[in-house]
Formats: structure tokens, sequence, C-alpha cells
């Protein structure tokens, strides 16, 4: 252990901008974004598959204001919403006292509720798409076994829905990936938070960035990875078989 | 043959840098990180003003150019320079050797301490390690306050770091951050002028150690348009002998 750590500080030796320290913030901001981005990828999958089913509901009350809602996140740059979640709150008269400003005070959690909200928008929409898309024969062979609305959804409707999702859900969580950037906005030190950190104390803009984007590259192969092994296993009744 | 080439061709690289060195400007681009009240703003109908600009359009007038003023967020505004999207960078930059590496300064025009701010219910006397252990720090990101903090307090506190001032103050309204660590005269006309609460100076003014607080604002240029620097430098000793400078100054920071 003691061999690898002098190995890596004489590496970092010659070099001015990758210190342990700058390193230590790039770890950090792996740590922010990771943290991020898979805490509003959990909340928001969970959020999106009632609403989804909402979503697709016949009645007119139970699923306009669903689409009200998917309509306005997805209709505003996320920029702007983790804007108005972050500086917005601080104009409500009092939410100095309130219980809620331990949690909205710290950049963490506003930037988490503007990730989980967006997330989920775009993940209902997902969802619908995938019910609608349901194939009448399944549909009508559950009615003709009797089952209710609920158990048909359960047992049904959902399961194959999300096998068809899981194509378009794979590329929901690495736009989700990316759009993390933008975190360093409200002061979080993410990873693009470190980059721009690094930048503007050693005025390297290319060793900063270009580090950081490989961080990224990375982080986004093994999302890839791990979404081509969850179709290899879901999808397998939709291969041709070889013999 | 091959030395002849060689030859040849440094002769070509020398003379295609001196072409570069001898540029003429008529019309000169600095680059400017706007708001920084009072050396930078907008006023209410939307015109820049501010010291920098004052002086600057002084200077240029001097000079016998013309001044063209381009906005650029602070993290940025070296890498601007260097990608020429500007010629020279005037906003409220602090002369160190960590810059100099990598620009040509003007002599400096002002020096400025930087201070501590916080709402006067913080109630600490002095800024050190226990008075700011566990606190909530901020700062501009890239400025040498953030130099400084991050060098110094890292390791006891938490450290904020915003793109502009506005929203950092912003952030200490909303009671997100307990002091912010600024170029006094921002701070002043920001924070203690501010009618939202009431904020104090803690401690004294800070310009020591150099290594972090440098010696004073200067005008960054590129490092091979020396003659240009030099232009800038004879205006400045000019406006400083007739007076103009001093009138901008009392513009700004009343009468000293």
């Amino acid at each position: 252990m003691l061999d690898i750590s002098a190995w890596f500080n004489d590496l970092l030796a010659d070099n001015l901008i990758f210190t342990p320290t700058t390193l230590g913030y790039y770890w950090e901001g792996l740590v922010t974004t990771t943290q991020l981005v898979f805490l509003s990828l959990v909340a928001g999958l969970i959020l999106a598959v009632p609403l989804a089913i909402m979503r697709s509901s016949k009645h007119k009350w139970i699923s306009l204001p669903v689409y009200f809602y998917t309509y306005v996140f997805r209709g505003t740059p996320l920029l702007i919403q983790l804007y108005i979640i972050y500086y917005g709150v601080v104009f409500i008269d009092g939410i100095q006292e309130t219980f809620l400003w331990p949690v909205l005070r710290e950049a963490f959690y506003p930037a988490l509720i503007a990730f989980t909200l967006n997330t989920a928008a775009y993940t209902t929409e997902i969802f619908r798409g995938a019910i609608k898309a349901t194939s009448k024969g399944e549909i009508e062979a559950a009615r003709a076994y009797g089952m209710s609305q609920s158990l048909m959804m359960r047992r049904i409707i959902l399961p194959s829905a999300f096998r068809r999702a899981l194509p378009a859900y794979g590329n929901e969580v690495i736009f989700m990936l990316h759009a993390s950037a933008i975190a360093s906005v409200v002061t979080l030190m993410d990873l693009t938070g470190a980059a721009r950190f690094v930048y503007a104390r050693f005025y390297a803009p290319f060793d900063a960035f270009l580090f950081v984007a490989a961080i990224y590259l990375c982080l986004t192969f093994a999302i890839l990875y791990f979404f081509r092994f969850l179709e290899k296993k879901l999808l397998a009744h939709l291969r041709p078989q070889n013999s | 043959m091959k030395k002849l080439l060689t030859v040849s061709l440094l002769g070509l690289a020398v003379a295609a840098a001196s072409s570069a060195q001898a540029r003429d400007y008529d019309n000169v681009r600095i680059g400017v990180d706007v708001p920084y009240e009072p050396m930078e703003y907008r006023t209410a109908d939307g015109e820049l003003t501010g010291f920098d600009i004052d002086l600057g359009n002084a200077l240029c007038e001097r000079i016998g150019v013309t001044c063209e003023w381009v906005e650029q967020e602070w993290d940025g505004i070296i890498p601007g320079l260097m990608s020429r999207n500007y010629d020279a960078i005037m906003s409220s930059m602090t002369i160190n050797d960590e810059r100099r590496q990598q620009v040509l300064f003007s002599d400096p025009y002002i020096t400025m301490p930087s201070a501590w701010f916080a709402p006067s219910s913080l109630d600490i006397s002095e800024a050190n390690e226990e008075t700011l252990a566990g606190k909530t720090i901020g700062v501009q990101r890239g400025t040498l306050q953030d130099n400084f903090v991050t060098d110094n307090f890292s390791s006891v506190a938490q450290i904020s770091r915003y793109s502009t001032a506005d929203d950092m103050v912003l952030d200490m309204e909303a009671q997100r951050l307990d002091i912010v660590f600024l170029d006094f005269p921002i701070g002043q006309s920001t924070l203690l002028d501010s009618e939202e609460a009431e904020y104090v100076v803690v401690g004294e003014r800070i310009s020591e150690p150099k290594e972090y607080f440098g010696d004073g604002f200067g005008i960054a240029f590129r490092q091979r348009d020396e003659a240009l620097a030099e232009q800038f430098n004879e205006a400045l000793a000019e406006l400083q002998e007739d007076g103009t400078y001093d009138e901008i100054y009392a513009r700004y920071f009343g009468e000293e």
C-alpha cells in the first residue's frame, strides 16, 4: 500500500495541476455527482411509475394534472428549474424559520429536488408511451381471464411496459448524468465544479476539462454496460433463437 | 540543406513574431466581469459604469484609441485574453505572481484591501480558524480571496464558490452563508449599504501576505503586447499628474 502511494506521489511530483489536493477535489466531485444523479434517478423512478399510470388513465381529471406537470418540467430548461428552486425559495417570507430551511439551506437538496422533478417528468412520459404501446391482444387476454384492472396492470401491462421502456430509460439516465454538470452554478462541488475550480485556479482549461470529460466518459461507459446487461437479461425473449 | 531549412523557418518565425509584436491598436477591446460594484456595474438604465470603466475610458482617450468593453465571467477571464476575445483585462484584477506567469500587468492603478463581512448576528470579532470552524464561507470562484480561504480554512469550514459576487450576496441575504470574504469596497457597497439586513466588517481589512493579496489592481495584457502596456502606463501617469485620476476616484470612493 505504501509502495503504491509513493509511486503515485512520484507520478504527481512533476505536475503542477494534478496534485493530490486537486485530485481530492475531483474525487469529492465524483462522489457528489454520483450521489446526486443516483438519488435523483431512484426518487424520479419511484415517482414516475404511479404518475405514468395516472397519465394513461381514461379520466381527464386524473391524466390532465400529470400532463400539466410533465409539460412544465419538460418545457423549461433544467437550469431555470434549478435557479428557481435554489434562489427562488429564499424569497418566500419567513422560509428561514420553517422546518424546511435546514434542508433548503444546503445546495445539495435544492439540486436534488430539481433533478428529481425533472427526471420524473421525462420518465413518466417514457413509461406512458410504453404503457400505451401494450398490444391489445395481451389486454384482451387478461380480461378474458377475468383479471381486475389493478391485477392486469401489475401482472401484464407494467412488466411488459418496463421492458419496452428500458432502452429509452437508459438514455434518460445518461442524459441526467450530463445534465448534472449544471449543479456547480449553485456552488455544489460536483465533477464540473471541481473542473471549474481547477480551471480558475491554474488557468488551464484544457487539462482541467479534458480530465473531467474522461471521468464522465468512464461513468457513461459503466451506465451503458449496465443497461446492455439488463437488456440482455430482460429482453431475451425478443432475440431470434440460435440453436 | 536541412540546416538551411531550419534557419529559414526560424527566420520566418521571428518575422511573424515581431510583426505580431508591432501590431498597433486603434481599437482596444477590454474584458470586464460585470457586476462588481462600484468597480464595474450597470446603472438602472443599463449603462456600463464604475471606477474601472471610467478610468479605462479616460486612459483610452488619452492614448488616442477607442475602447470597447467585452463582458466575460471571472473564472474564464484570463483564458479569454489568451484566446484573443479581447486585448486587455481591466476588471479589479489583483497583480500577483501566479497571474504574472500568464499575463503582463500595467502599473497598479489602485490598491484595495480585502475584508470579511458577516451579519451582525454572527457576533465574532476576528476571523480565524477557531471562530470560523463549522461555518459556511462565501467567495467568488478563482479570486485571490478564493485562494486565500481555500488554503487557510478549507480544513475547518465549508467553502461555497460563486460565479458572480451578486449570487453570493443573494445567498448571504438568504442566510445560506455565515460570512463572506470580498474586496473591501465591493462588500461596502453591496453589503454595508444594504437595507435588507445589518452587516458588519469582521476584524481588520486584510492586504497581507503579499503572496495572496499582491500589489494592487493592474490592467492585464498578453505578454507580447509590451508596447500597449507601456502606452497605458504612460497615460496612467499623466492622468494621475493632471488630476483626472483623483476626480474619477472621488466619483466612486469620495474624497480621501
